[in-house]
């Protein structure tokens, strides 16, 4: 059996080991998650195993497997030179698949005055750019993939994990972060060009402080600006779907969402342009009580 | 790092054992554990012990997480029930659904995949069309496929619930018609008990036999602690209630022609997990013992498979028992062909 090398990784509250063929890879996921927690006692969650698709794939043409813990049957490999991609989808699909102690919902957090705001929606739907955007401008980054709901006590737990931007996400926060916090340009993957970004430091250092959530969007990008109210019943299913684990949790599950629904402001926002989302995210936030 | 599943093994058999893990060992047997769906089991079998909270935390998220699946797994017996209604004959059910629906020790904790009932083979056109209208549908209809479930298998092709996402193998027998042991599925029908429901299971010797026929007559011992696991639990509880369980298990194991996969499980059994089973049964051929053991231990601390050539050996092994040398071939051949 080929050797494998791993790191453990700490992100709010889950533990990866993620092991992987490649030791160059490791010490890239090393690196860039260098200033999380380090996990002393290798004691973890969840392990997501990265390895050649088939054995000379360690060599030729280089092909990466995501497998772990949890796995999909279908999960198809990647090229070497996406391994970070690979890594984040390992993790993902551990939390996805395995995790419990939260209702998971897809939609990036973040926070200001104690209080969270989270946006959920479609891929291409500008959740994750927004939630770096407004990281960087006065408001704690909590995640941006997924946000944990805690089920007693409905407070939103931080998932920072790296920032995973896309496309045109890539070169807009290019020009507000300096280059350091940033992971290699992967380009040409499944969902485009793919580039890596470190939290700010505060945002990992205060990873362990829940906020109560106080408004939820749903932005879509690339309309005329403009918010929307919509009925309980659209969000708690849009909710629904948006949850990887809600079935999982069974009356759990549904007991903390529809104490969500119930509870928490929202909207449906479109926009044209981050400068746009975010003025009207002021806005909002303004006017909450 | 942890080289193979023998921790696991340990952890079930004597779960003090635990108490010599370092931390970086819960987590590989934690991987390992999942790897081979004992996770759950695991969790149940060191309840109460003091653990590191993390991996007292994990086992909680288990133990919470096979309560659903035991009653997802009774809900869908339920439904499959309602199916049946109108269709004549008992259905019964097997593995896993079977135990918690009997509220047996093997059980507890235990993963559930799909539902597997067992009904008279005469009664499967109305069975499948009961299940067609109830909303199941096939999963893979490919026109090669479906004749060789229907000539050589011993269950219909798999289908799937359009709605529930959940699927049902719907079995006549519980071997492969291929291979070389000729069960008695009439047999276990027959002494099928009837739970509150209208749902049968099958008797305890018939259970066991089952259990048995599926992992050493039909299969290259993946997932074979566990199905073994489920062996130590079912003997171990049938024959603390009744003294003749072993007498009996022999003369029906006879009557299937499992006879001597029975008495080999329980060899296993007794080796892996300390069964305790009949004094003459523990003799065994050691090499093929050994070499089995080396192959259901095979998982590494990150939770992979290893040994790749025993492996190998018990898939060869597996499609051997499955069917004669030249339909194999030919099996292949299509399936080789094919795009």
């Amino acid at each position: 059996m080929s050797a494998m090398h791993h790191i453990d990784i700490e992100v709010g509250p889950a533990r990866f080991r993620v092991a992987s063929a490649w030791r160059q890879a490791v010490s890239t996921l090393d690196q860039l998650y260098g200033h999380y927690p380090r996990v002393e006692d290798d004691l973890v969650d969840f392990t997501v195993r990265l390895e050649p698709e088939k054995p000379w794939r360690k060599f030729i043409r280089p092909s990466v497997h995501i497998s772990g813990d949890f796995w999909l049957p279908d999960a198809a490999p990647l090229p070497l030179q996406q391994h970070l991609l690979a890594a984040e989808m390992g993790m993902n699909l551990q939390m996805a698949l395995g995790w419990r102690r939260h209702l998971l919902l897809h939609a990036s957090s973040v926070e200001k005055d104690g209080k969270a705001l989270l946006m959920t929606g479609l891929s291409g739907s500008g959740k994750s750019t927004l939630s770096a955007m407004l990281g960087e401008n006065g408001w704690r980054f909590m995640g941006d993939e997924f946000a944990l709901l805690c089920l007693d006590s409905g407070m939103i737990q931080p998932f920072p994990r790296l920032i995973s931007l896309k496309n045109e996400a890539i070169p807009a926060m290019n020009e507000l972060v300096p280059a350091d916090r940033f992971g290699p340009l992967l380009q040409g993957t499944p969902k485009g060009d793919i580039q890596h970004l470190q939290p700010q430091q505060a945002a990992v250092e205060t990873m362990d402080v829940l906020a109560k959530p106080a408004l939820l969007l749903f932005p879509r990008f690339g309309h005329d600006g403009a918010l929307r109210n919509m009925g309980k019943s659209e969000i708690f299913v849009r909710l629904t779907q948006a949850s990887t684990n809600y079935v999982a949790l069974g009356e759990t599950g549904f007991r903390a969402l529809t104490r969500f629904v119930d509870e928490v402001p929202v909207k449906a926002m479109d926009y044209q342009s981050g400068d746009e989302a975010q003025a009207m995210i002021d806005k909002l936030w303004a006017e909450l009580r | 790092m942890i080289k193979d599943a023998t921790p696991l093994i340990d952890a079930l058999r004597d779960p003090q054992s635990v108490s010599a893990l370092g931390d970086g060992q819960w987590s590989e047997l934690i991987s390992i554990a999942r790897a081979e769906s004992l996770i759950g089991s695991l969790a149940h079998r060191l309840r109460g012990l003091d653990l590191p909270d993390r991996v007292q935390a994990i086992f909680d998220d288990a133990i919470d997480s096979h309560e659903l699946v035991r009653t997802q797994a009774l809900w869908e017996a339920d439904c499959s029930r309602r199916a049946l209604f109108y269709v004549e004959g008992k259905t019964v059910l097997m593995k896993g659904t079977a135990y918690v629906a009997a509220g047996l020790a093997a059980g507890v904790g235990r993963s559930i995949g799909d539902l597997d009932i067992l009904v008279a083979k005469d009664k499967l056109p109305l069975v499948e069309e009961a299940l067609l209208d109830a909303g199941w549908e096939w999963v893979k209809p490919d026109p090669y496929d479906d004749q060789y479930y229907r000539e050589h298998m011993h269950e219909l092709p798999p289908m799937i619930h359009r709605e529930r996402d959940q699927m049902i193998d719907v079995h006549h027998t519980i071997l492969p018609l291929t291979a070389k042991p000729m069960p008695d599925p009439q047999k276990m029908l027959e002494d099928a008990v009837e739970l509150a429901d209208g749902l049968f299971i099958m008797a305890p010797v018939d259970m066991t036999c089952h259990c048995v026929a599926h992992v050493m007559a039909d299969g290259d011992f993946a997932g074979g602690l566990r199905n073994l696991w489920d062996f130590h639990g079912l003997v171990t509880e049938f024959s603390a209630h009744n003294v003749q369980f072993w007498q009996q298990l022999e003369q029906r194991a006879q009557r299937h022609q499992l006879l001597q996969h029975v008495r080999w499980a329980a060899v296993l059994s007794h080796q892996l997990y300390g069964t305790a089973i009949p004094e003459q049964w523990s003799v065994g051929s050691k090499i093929r013992d050994r070499l089995t053991l080396h192959r259901l231990t095979a998982r590494d601390g990150y939770g992979r498979e290893t040994r790749k050539l025993t492996r190998l050996i018990f898939y060869i092994r597996s499609h051997w028992l499955r069917m004669p040398p030249m339909m194999l071939a030919k099996h292949l051949w299509t399936k080789f062909r094919r795009p």
